[in-house]
């Protein structure tokens, strides 16, 4: 396919690499500017209306449009989100969800990025027979709607005996990050230069020696991506953590859902809104510190085939 | 596994063969023993419950005759075809934006990633609280006196699809900009000059030289958008539940509403293996074009 | 664990004395508005007061997702204690394969053969001589909820029945009303296409069709004026955009809407608004036409558990779901009927009382809950959301769809 000589070297400087700027302010810079500003209005639009929204009354709200600042800024429908909405008896809003998240997120992140990181060094490395039929699976795995493996998931965590429990769902969490995560680690070290493996081989190392002493203290980059990747998609799971698990430790999403879809007569848009924000919390404000990171690792994880 | 021909065979990196068992586990019983386990009960009449009663081919007479899975897979087809190209060309602009040795440029990549962080629930309440006729911005603009302006495409069953496409793309695109962003920034600068000299216009070195370059992050960036596609539910269910109508259906939901509200097992299976056989169309290739040809180190 | 706590927490609030070895089973439903939950509340509080614990786990949202986990988790081999489903034959594969409790016992000890009434209701949980649900309430759909309201500012007078309604609906859009509250989700749009069925043609239609499968009859000129019904349900509920019901019912409650066809449990939000029937609204069985009930409602079920304790104590939940008080105060709250015929429902308001009249007049239909399974209504609930959707599907073209699902149905 690709030929090895086409690709470009790992990026050693991470900047621009676009035409210099001129003036300040040129035509140029004018519709450049304004076009990010633009763009950044259209993300920007449904978080500031969340935040908005949230912190109106109801009486507001109704009579109000969506995009007015709130004239009389409440906190009563975030206290309601956290601590007082109701669900059938229980009325404790999210706070019933946000340890069980917690639970759910740290061991599921950790072992599915251990499994796919060791896989990606394999297949980059330590390739036998039969380890690419295998990816290929991987891969076509990961197209596969969670709904069709829905069924077959709950009667083999039956036969396992997992059924209903944290560790069933951290194997299921891990099943389904292995396609994407493998995909990336094993990019990452097919990218790293070969001489590092091979005199470490020649050093008699091993698998393990490897993979630890060398290969796993190379990939903070991919590793940081991994993490990103996974604490949102795991910490936003709602289907495997319902289906799978008892509502002891049904995640907080679940108490998102039933916050949104219990009415109780008119939808209270703002502590829906409130609850959405609360809920989101966590990835956002992993994305926002490790934003930089996270593009950095893109960059050396995703760039080469 | 394969079969080795010399016992001293199997145990040659026998290290790596261990290591790999949790995703030879996964890949054979859980996605190879699952996709099989769904395809035999598609030829049952299961109802709630997995059952041995043998129906031939007529859970596929009747999803082939029924007006709703044509519709879904109509709209998945809209939608997945214009979420392609859209998400590149959106996610490459931007990100050809970004590149432009800009100001704030890492305001402007977070503010673009954000809503990646969001779940699809979430972001489809959002839209569906933007896009509301009442007090969303059909409403703001009625306001402002344009009494018959119309933009509730949440509500009106022709151009519902976009709607959520719309929320789709505000979720999705900045991850695409990322992808590509890191993969203009792997581009070699000396490649940029020599355009430069030669006095070809950025566009066109764009076009003809950089984006051929940047294969293998079109290839990730297709295999995330793709899979998102095909498995595109809880968007739906959170946005409009499918509606108006049928406007907004989709195949992954038609599964599930078949698994537990219809409880009909066996109409859901058949489903999910048409969507099954439909990935592998794509997969296949796929693979004999990444390991088939020829082996590359 | 915080989440123990905080249950702990509110059992104790819940009862005064609590047994120390009180067995908890938890309890799974999708019953979460706010009548509903203060219907199941009345359970909740009946159950702990003999000394066991109801665990509270409530699923808001639609019923296949709350399906999806109750059916998991019974085939996972981790169920609940008891959970509730629509009263019919949703449940009729779970029984078969053995994951249920046979309640014959407490059936028998508790004499449910005698005060259930209807005892089709009973049969319904029935399967080979053996009981395997308790049925706890009834409900009917065929009501029509009208603002007083609504029709004042409009300066009319409130329709009595289905055709006044109409004829009103276009002096309520020119008083800037919407005339017919829908909330668009397949399921209440069928809904208000059977009440239809029920109310506006003669009822052996709706027996012939639901209960027997007859093809022929909903091909038929009746179910085509039905369906011409349903189309004018559609076009003066056209500016309906709410979706969920008692978002529906809101509108009619506060006088935006001129009325809603739903089932009574919609009476719940009336009564959670403080609103008295015949001061506030009104409520027209039977769309004011055929004044007859079709007897569906809720059921719990226990799956079977491993432990004896538990065993014993789902049982107990069993008999007590069935007591009179504890019917009379659920009922009360939930809009509902009992399903008991021998208890004192004095309290009872105005609509309550209409539909224990034609409860005990025998003025009943069975609910196609009972009647088609729950893969032939999914079918019909789709051809609903597309007609009501859909201005330019005709009500011929509709029908013809209609009667396809019949003649497939079994």
């Amino acid at each position: 396919m690709v030929n090895p000589s086409l690709l470009p070297a790992a990026p050693k400087v991470v900047g621009p690499r676009g035409p210099k700027p001129t003036k300040a302010i040129s035509p140029r810079n004018i519709m450049l500017y304004g076009t990010l500003i633009v763009v950044a209005l259209y993300y920007l639009l449904p978080l500031y209306v969340m935040v908005v929204t949230s912190l109106k009354g109801m009486p507001e709200i109704r009579v109000g449009n969506i995009f007015a600042p709130p004239l009389e800024i409440t906190f009563q429908p975030w206290i309601k989100a956290w601590a007082e909405a109701c669900t059938g008896l229980n009325c404790d809003g999210l706070s019933r969800g946000f340890w069980n998240s917690v639970q759910i997120t740290v061991p599921s992140v950790i072992v599915s990025i251990a499994i796919a990181s060791v896989n990606g060094y394999a297949l980059a490395n330590w390739r036998f027979k039969g380890s690419q039929i295998f990816f290929t699976i991987l891969i076509f795995g990961s197209f596969i709607p969670y709904q069709v493996m829905l069924y077959p998931i709950v009667i083999l965590l039956r036969e396992i005996g997992l059924y209903g429990s944290l560790t069933g769902l951290v194997i299921v969490h891990s099943i389904f990050g292995m396609p994407i995560l493998t995909l990336l680690f094993r990019n990452y070290f097919t990218s790293l230069p070969e001489e590092l493996f091979k005199a470490a081989r020649v050093d008699g190392a091993g698998f393990w020696g490897i993979y630890f002493r060398i290969m796993l203290p190379m990939s903070l980059p991919i590793l940081v991506v991994a993490v990103i990747l996974q604490v949102t998609g795991i910490w936003n799971d709602f289907l495997f953590g319902t289906v799978y698990t008892k509502p002891d430790i049904w995640p907080m999403t679940v108490q998102l859902n039933n916050i949104v879809n219990s009415t109780q007569g008119v939808k209270e848009y703002n502590v829906n809104m409130a609850a959405t924000i609360l809920t989101g919390l966590v990835p956002l404000v992993i994305y926002f510190v490790s934003g930089k990171l996270f593009v950095r690792g893109i960059a050396a994880g995703a760039v080469k085939g | 596994m394969p079969a080795s021909r010399r016992p001293n065979q199997l145990f040659r990196n026998l290290n790596a063969k261990i290591a790999a068992i949790p995703m030879i586990l996964t890949a054979s019983v859980v996605f190879l023993g699952g996709t099989a386990w769904t395809v035999f009960y598609s030829f049952t009449g299961s109802k709630l419950l997995p059952k041995l009663k043998w129906v031939g081919v007529s859970q596929y007479e009747r999803l082939w005759n029924t007006k709703r899975w044509i519709v879904s897979i109509e709209n998945l087809a809209i939608y997945g075809i214009c979420m392609l190209i859209l998400s590149f060309v959106i996610g490459f602009l931007l990100a050809a934006l970004m590149d432009q040795k800009i100001r704030f440029e890492n305001t402007f990549r977070t503010i673009i990633l954000y809503p990646f962080a969001l779940s699809f629930i979430v972001t489809g309440l959002v839209w569906q609280w933007v896009l509301n006729p009442e007090f969303g911005i059909q409403g703001i603009v009625r306001n402002f006196g344009w009494e018959s302006f119309a933009f509730d495409p949440l509500y009106n069953p022709d151009i519902a699809i976009f709607g959520v496409m719309l929320a789709a793309l505000w979720q999705g695109s900045g991850l695409v900009m990322v992808l590509m962003l890191a993969g203009l920034r792997g581009i070699d600068q000396e490649i940029w000059k020599a355009a430069k000299i030669d006095g070809i216009p950025a566009w066109k070195t764009y076009l003809l030289i950089v984006i051929p370059m940047m294969r293998p992050v079109f290839i990730t960036a297709l295999v995330l958008i793709t899979s998102g596609i095909i498995r595109v539910y809880d968007l739906v269910v959170a946005q409009t539940s499918g509606g108006p109508g049928l406007a907004t259906e989709m195949p992954a939901k038609y599964v599930y509403d078949y698994m537990f509200r219809a409880q009909n097992l066996g109409q859901a299976f058949a489903a999910s293996t048409m969507m099954l056989i439909a990935v592998l169309t794509v997969v296949i290739p796929w693979a004999y074009m990444e390991f088939g040809s020829k082996k590359h180190g | 664990m915080k989440f123990k706590a905080l249950v702990g927490l509110l059992a104790a609030g819940l009862m005064a004395t609590s047994a120390a070895n009180a067995t908890e089973l938890e309890v799974m439903h999708w019953w979460t508005s706010g009548g509903e939950a203060a219907a199941v509340g009345e359970f909740a509080k009946a159950f702990d007061a003999t000394g066991d614990k109801w665990v509270d786990a409530a699923f808001a949202g639609p019923g296949e997702q709350a399906r999806a986990i109750m059916v998991s988790r019974i085939t996972g081999g981790d169920p609940m204690g008891a959970f509730q489903f629509n009263h019919g034959r949703q449940a009729e594969d779970l029984i078969e394969a053995g994951l249920l409790l046979d309640l014959t016992e407490v059936a028998e000890a508790e004499g449910w053969k005698d005060v259930v009434n209807p005892s089709k209701l009973l049969d319904a949980c029935t399967v080979d001589g053996r009981i395997y649900c308790t049925p706890v309430n009834i409900h009917s759909w065929q009501w029509l909820w009208l603002s007083r309201k609504a029709y004042q500012d409009a300066g009319i007078a409130v329709p009595t029945n289905w055709d006044e309604f109409v004829a009103a609906a276009p002096k309520l859009e020119a008083a800037g009303k919407l005339p017919l509250a829908v909330g668009q989700q397949g399921w209440q749009q069928t809904g208000l296409f059977n009440v239809l069925m029920v109310s506006l043609v003669p009822t052996e239609i709706f027996q012939k069709v639901y209960g027997d499968k007859d093809a022929g009859v909903a091909a038929g000129p009746e179910v085509a004026r039905v369906f011409e019904a349903a189309a004018d349900a559609r076009e003066i509920s056209k500016n309906s955009t709410v979706q969920s019901w008692n978002e529906a019912t809101n509108l009619v409650i506060t006088g935006q809407a001129g009325g809603q066809i739903m089932g009574d449990w919609a009476q719940g939000e009336f009564s959670v608004a403080q609103q008295t029937a015949g001061d506030e609204y009104e409520c027209l069985p039977g769309l004011g036409v055929v004044e007859v009930l079709s007897t569906g409602g809720d059921a719990f079920y226990f799956p079977k558990l491993d432990d004896p304790e538990k065993e014993a104590a789902q049982k107990r939940m069993a008999a007590m779901l069935l007591k009179p008080a504890v019917q009379v105060a659920f009922n009360l709250k939930k809009g509902s009927l009992p399903v008991r015929g021998d208890i004192d429902l004095s309290t009872a308001n105005g609509c309550m009382k209409k539909g224990l009249k034609l409860l005990a007049e025998k003025k009943l239909l069975p609910d196609t809950n009972l009647l088609i399974t729950p893969d032939t209504s999914s079918q019909i609930t789709d051809l609903f959301a597309e007609f009501f959707a859909d201005k330019s599907m005709s009500p011929e073209a509709a029908q013809e769809r209609f009667v396809d699902i019949i003649a497939q149905a079994d």
